[in-house]
């Protein structure tokens, strides 16, 4: 069963200038997870917040739980969970009081809302925060506590606008590892991101979007065959360079490129880890000492570009993240 | 019923705001006393009013009615604030009745208004202001007030949703509610100021609701202007109907701009 579904959504803004969405289809299947994957002023954060109910398309279709969207957005609030870009929480309440005046919100009843409070609490890792306000958080507890809002009446989709965007590392492995979790747990969860890393972690299935369009649409598998998976990169001096391709192709098994400005010598490579131990390892033998060297995962760009020939374009106009 | 439920949550919510920040309901309080010990004693040696007991029962209904026209910046600078912090999405998004947010952010400002006039009233007592109209009509006097403030502070939800910036909002607000306050009978005769400012003084909000509530605690309202002038003979009723007539505009103009503010 399809627990998101959307057609053709059309979505302008300043009188039809902008086309924020334009004819997009999306379906999550119950109890999966997809990743929306594109470069900021895509359209991603749009597609969520007509989901949920905060915004009308122009045209198109959309049902959430089986439930119509733009005829019954009353009954979608009842059923889904938003986490947003921005961690909206009362910065000047403490974490415990979000979560009771939410819970309360959702018509839990006090005692039921504390109870749910602190159970949520727990399970990220909040307790000791609980009573502090939420403007002492770093940004990954914040996030987290956003999240435990968005889960108060275990939602049956639950949707993520770029759940991880301005947390340093280690809050979005901590984002990540709470996710994961979660997904472990059957949730239905609709998740936007501007990193292919991300929706390669988190998702079943990642649909790539465009200029208001899904362009792509598949497993991540899929997706990075289509892109070409892992490259390697090999930085030596100018005498070594000729050498040095021949190694380099053949451990990657594809023709080596050069970029003669940079020294840079890069191929396509399957086996990761164990291809670049092996081209060292022949480095080393034949007495070349590389400058740098590295495994470069594809990036949105490098998406983008397999995908549309183009790179992911951020545009000016990014009207959608508005708040 | 839920409706009321979800209401009384949020307006609970900013009363806990004021426990956790203290100084919001502190400088509240604290330019209000402030203006009415500097009227108090900066002009009130030089206007001679011939009132008995002085410019101070003339002053106190014009500090209070200006206090709770701030209520309009009060209102428009929480919502900014709420808009800022992604907090208007999140509620947008909870299965409660689409104007609870607003409603319950115009009580929560309304009951914070009851704690800064009573505040000031006391303040007015220290320095000599005594209305004389008996508890009844000084009581009345408040609720009027109380309820002007309640109006404008619905001109403050379509204020705050409108603007793109928090800071914005402080200065429309400023910009808008300076003016009126002061274009009026609150602290000085009207009859100075040139004919075209005198009309617009008289049928100012501001001055008639002063005017009214100058008679609710029993004085003659001597900073009116041109006798025999509608609101200046019916200030009450003016006031009154001036209270409606914003209510009427915008609360449903302030509920579309919620419902649709992200459009």
């Amino acid at each position: 069963m399809k627990s998101v579904i959307a057609e053709n959504l059309v979505k302008t803004y300043d009188k039809g200038k902008v086309r924020a969405l334009d004819g997009l289809n999306l379906d999550v299947e119950e109890g999966t997870v997809l990743s929306v994957l594109g470069p900021n002023g895509a359209g991603k954060t749009t597609v969520v917040r007509i989901l949920t109910t905060l915004l009308r398309p122009d045209s198109g279709n959309a049902q959430v739980a089986g439930i119509d969207v733009i005829n019954h957005p009353e009954k979608v609030r009842e059923v889904i969970g938003l986490s947003g870009q921005y961690a909206a929480v009362d910065e000047i309440l403490t974490g415990y009081d979000n979560l009771v005046m939410f819970g309360e919100l959702y018509h839990l009843g006090k005692k039921q809302a504390v109870a749910r409070a602190n159970e949520l609490l727990e399970r990220f890792s909040l307790t000791e925060a609980a009573k502090r306000p939420i403007k002492t958080y770093s940004g990954g507890m914040r996030r987290r506590l956003d999240l435990a809002a968005s889960l108060i009446v275990k939602p049956k989709v639950l949707f993520l606008d770029e759940p991880t965007t301005g947390l340093d590392p280690r809050g979005r492995q901590e984002m990540w590892g709470v996710i994961q979790e979660l997904v472990k747990g059957g949730v239905t969860l609709l998740l936007t991101t501007q990193y292919l890393e991300e929706a390669d972690q988190l998702a079943d299935d990642i649909a790539v979007i465009d200029t208001g369009k899904v362009i792509a649409r598949g497993t991540s598998d899929a997706l990075k065959k289509q892109v070409g998976g892992e490259r390697l990169e090999v930085v030596v001096e100018q005498q070594h360079i000729a050498k040095t391709m021949e190694i380099v192709s053949s451990v990657s098994g594809n023709k080596a490129g050069l970029d003669e400005g940079l020294r840079l010598i890069t191929a396509p490579v399957s086996t990761g880890s164990v291809a670049l131990f092996e081209v060292l390892k022949s480095l080393d033998a034949a007495g070349i000492h590389a400058l740098d060297v590295g495994l470069k995962r594809p990036s949105l760009d490098d998406v983008f570009l397999a995908l549309t020939g183009h790179a992911a374009e951020v545009k000016e106009d990014s009207k959608e993240v508005k708040k | 019923m839920t409706t009321i439920n979800d209401i009384f949550i949020i307006t609970r919510r900013q009363l806990l705001l004021l426990t956790r920040v203290p100084e919001v309901l502190i400088f509240s309080t604290i330019q209000p006393v402030m203006f009415v010990l500097l009227f108090r004693y900066v002009f009130g040696g030089s206007i001679d009013t011939g009132q008995p007991g002085g410019y101070v029962q003339l002053l106190m209904p014009g500090i209070f009615v200006q206090t709770v026209a701030f209520t309009l910046a009060g209102t428009a600078s929480g919502l900014a604030e709420d808009m800022k912090k992604g907090l208007i999405d999140r509620f947008r998004s909870l299965p409660i009745s689409q104007s609870a947010l607003v409603v319950g952010r115009t009580l929560g400002d309304s009951l914070l208004n009851i704690v800064v006039l009573a505040v000031m009233g006391i303040a007015g007592f220290l320095v000599g202001w005594r209305p004389s109209s008996g508890i009844g009509n000084v009581a009345l006097g408040f609720l009027f007030l109380l309820f002007f403030g309640y109006a404008l502070s619905w001109v403050g939800v379509l204020v705050g949703l409108s603007a793109s910036d928090a800071r914005v909002v402080q200065n429309v607000s400023f910009i808008v509610t300076f003016p009126l306050t002061f274009l009026s009978n609150a602290f000085a005769p009207t009859t100075g100021m040139p004919r075209v400012l005198q009309y617009f003084a008289e049928w100012n909000p501001v001055s008639t609701m002063v005017a009214a509530c100058r008679e609710l605690f029993g004085l003659e309202n001597q900073f009116g202007a041109t006798a025999g002038s509608f609101p200046s003979e019916h200030p009450l009723v003016t006031s009154l109907f001036y209270m409606v007539v914003i209510m009427v505009i915008f609360v449903p103009l302030s509920l579309r701009k919620y419902r649709n503010y992200a459009e």
